[in-house]
């Protein structure tokens, strides 16, 4: 006959098992649910702070121009602050439902990093690259008027490194490389180029 | 008097411990039965469905203890279609026939008549389940038409719809083997020691009389035909390194030796910039599938024209059906055609469905020295076509006669300029709306010699005008006209 002491730590095991099991099952079916934007707050400014005049840098894919926009926005005093509530105000135009450019529900700034000397780093969530329209124009668009905004607000930005959920991604929607850093001065020409003829 | 300083185990009898040792092992056994029954899982198979409509594939369920498939998303291509869940009856109108099925019932009635199923019918938020094997019988009930199902290989066809071939080895030396299919394909290509792989995914290719051909020679031996998970394969075995070239419309493929100098050893020589995780022996295990006819050792193509995107990489998807990536071919083969016709030498990099990194395609326009290397996009947004050069990354550090990889198309940065103008002027004279812009798109910051990207949209807002051969050969032509107008500034900085 089993020793009883054997048999309870016979029992304890097969219950780990199983008790194992439904868990290992518990994480398969977690698992396989396909993972949606984990974000999908509307995006605003702050409301509190005093509003300022900036210039928006907005994409337009009708005529596949970048026009520049006055907007009064509230924004802190904070440097790194400022660039990433410039950049959110930006989106939301984007997530607008008469904006031409559109961004797909979710999309969102992470953060952003300004870096001395003259680095910053855009820090975008999946969201927005996953769902991105993929095409050369219409990413660079998104590129350029991202950079564009917060370069002309920021003075002194030299260097622009844009990343997904805090990592190195290659393309944005498969054109536009993501992989090095972005000539400020090579960005503000493009501008020039995307903009409506007079 | 019974000692007690002897350990409590050694008094365990050894039929005792036997059981224990038993016991443990149907613990373990039992564990491991768990993990692979929870790891054990088919893997995600696909239905490939053939038709004169349409080439699509379905995602395969297992139910029940069989494979199953969505009946409403199988005809939905095929006709009009709709469905209705009514209790635990589900009704399918498919153009003018209807069909009524039974949750757990393994019968149906199609037109007033029954049909079995061979097995339970299932709905899943409100989608319609039939057992794989059911098909052969059920869908021409429906389409009014003969369906040939291979269940094994998952491959459905729809009517008369498969495409043959033949394959016929030269006596060349070293030998060419030449496949001529009854419609054009576009397989992808992999290749590893000693064999070459073809995989049909889209093209519904049937097997040959024999699978296996054997041709009686040493270099290239025999080539296997075999069906797996909705798509067929060919598999070329062969003494040497080969790759494939395809001509006559995509109906005609031809295995040859590798070249002699290939680009791919040429890559590792000169000054060329090094591609970052890179090596030229990680090329040669991929080449890319090269156009024309194998070119004699030393020859150097004028122009590289590259076609975007490839293999897993789809670039746009315009359409269920129509992807960026088969645009882009199509227009790569169309250029080409227009630059020899000017007598321009010209190489297609990605002349079919393989995957080839932005590094590869660098490496390989750069080793080859190209006057010009242009790359092919497609896009649904905007109108006419755009002509990009590069817009460079910040820095890039060159060391003595050593170019930074990321900036190594500097030096031919207003050549390339001048290039976009040419192209542009020509697309203005035939009233075509054309923009010049940089864009910062790689492999052009990547490439030693002027680079240039056209990306062409359509004229209108139906992406399915990217497709008209009459519009592609308006865009090619122009873009070719251009490149022979600048041949002797391109030639002369080569």
């Amino acid at each position: 006959m089993i020793p009883r002491h054997l048999a309870i730590a016979m029992s304890v095991l097969l219950v780990a098992v199983l008790g194992l099991s439904v868990y290992a099952w518990h994480i398969r079916k977690t698992a396989a649910t396909p993972v949606t934007a984990t974000d999908k707050r509307p995006l605003a400014p702050p409301i509190a702070g005093p509003t300022e005049q900036v210039t928006l840098y907005v994409a337009h894919d009708d005529d596949g121009t970048l026009r520049a926009e006055s907007a009064k926005i509230p924004l802190p005093s904070g440097r790194q602050q400022r660039a990433e509530e410039l950049l959110r105000a930006l989106l939301s135009l984007y997530l607008d439902k008469s904006s031409t450019h559109v961004l797909g529900s979710g999309a969102d700034i992470r953060s952003v990093f300004l870096v001395d000397p003259g680095v910053a780093v855009i820090d975008l969530n999946s969201a927005f690259a996953d769902a991105h329209r993929s095409g050369v124009l219409v990413e660079e668009l998104t590129v350029t008027s991202l950079i564009h905004t917060i370069s002309a607000n920021t003075p002194g930005i030299l260097k622009v490194k844009i990343l997904v959920d805090g990592k190195e991604r290659d393309t944005l929607a498969g054109h536009a490389d993501l992989s090095s850093f972005y000539d400020v001065t090579a960005v503000n020409q493009l501008a020039t180029q995307l903009q409506p003829a007079q | 008097m019974r000692s007690t300083s002897k350990p409590r185990s050694a008094g365990v009898s050894p039929a005792r411990r036997k059981r224990i040792i038993a016991a443990c092992v149907a613990i373990v056994a039992g564990f491991l039965a768990c993990a692979k029954f929870l790891s054990g899982a088919p893997p995600d198979k696909r239905l490939a469905v053939y038709s004169v409509a349409a080439n699509y594939s379905l995602p395969l369920l297992w139910r029940e203890g069989r494979q199953y498939v969505g009946l409403l998303e199988l005809l939905e291509p095929l006709g009009k279609v709709s469905a209705k869940s009514e209790g635990k009856g589900w009704r399918l109108h498919y153009n003018n026939v209807e069909g009524d099925f039974q949750v757990g019932k393994a019968r149906a009635r199609v037109q007033g008549r029954d049909a079995d199923l061979g097995g339970k019918f299932v709905v899943e938020n409100n989608r319609g389940l039939v057992p794989l094997g059911s098909l052969p019988s059920l869908l021409p009930r429906f389409l009014g038409g003969p369906v040939t199902l291979r269940e094994e290989s998952a491959r459905l066809f729809i009517g008369s719809v498969g495409t043959h071939f033949t394959a016929t080895l030269s006596a060349d030396n070293p030998p060419r083997l030449v496949f001529h299919f009854t419609a054009p394909v576009n397989p992808t290509i992999a290749t590893e020691p000693g064999a070459l792989r073809m995989t049909f995914s889209r093209e519904p290719v049937v097997a040959p009389a024999s699978p296996t051909l054997t041709f009686g020679n040493k270099t290239i031996p025999s080539a296997i035909y075999s069906e797996s998970n909705g798509a067929a394969v060919v598999t070329v075995n062969a003494a040497i390194p080969v790759i494939a070239s395809f001509s006559n419309d995509g109906r005609t493929v031809t295995i040859s030796a590798t070249p002699a100098s290939s680009p791919a050893q040429n890559a590792a020589q000169g000054t060329t910039p090094s591609a970052p995780g890179a090596s030229p022996g990680a090329t040669q295990s991929a080449p890319p599938a090269i156009t024309t006819p194998p070119t004699p050792p030393g020859r150097r193509y004028f122009a590289v024209v590259d076609a975007s995107h490839g293999g897993d990489d789809h670039g746009e998807t315009f359409s269920n059906t129509l992807l960026e990536k088969d645009v882009t071919v199509a227009l790569a083969r169309s250029l080409r055609q227009e630059l020899e016709s000017r007598g321009i030498p010209t190489l297609v990099l990605r002349d079919s469905d393989a995957n080839l990194s932005l590094d590869q395609r660098a490496i390989f326009a750069n080793a080859d020295h190209a006057a010009i290397y242009i790359a092919v996009h497609a896009a649904s947004n905007g109108h006419g076509v755009r002509v990009y050069t590069a817009m460079l990354p910040f820095g890039g550090d060159d060391r003595g006669t050593f170019r930074a990889w990321s900036t190594a198309q500097h030096a031919s940065l207003p050549l390339s300029q001048s290039t976009a103008n040419a192209v542009a002027a020509e697309f203005q004279r035939r009233q075509v709306p054309v923009r010049t812009l940089t864009a910062p798109l790689r492999p052009l910051n990547n490439l030693t010699g002027p680079a240039i990207a056209v990306e062409v949209a359509p004229q209108g807002s139906d992406p399915s005008q990217l497709t008209a051969p009459d519009y592609q050969q308006l865009v090619t032509s122009a873009v070719a006209t251009a490149i022979a107008a600048s041949r002797d500034q391109l030639g002369a900085a080569r």
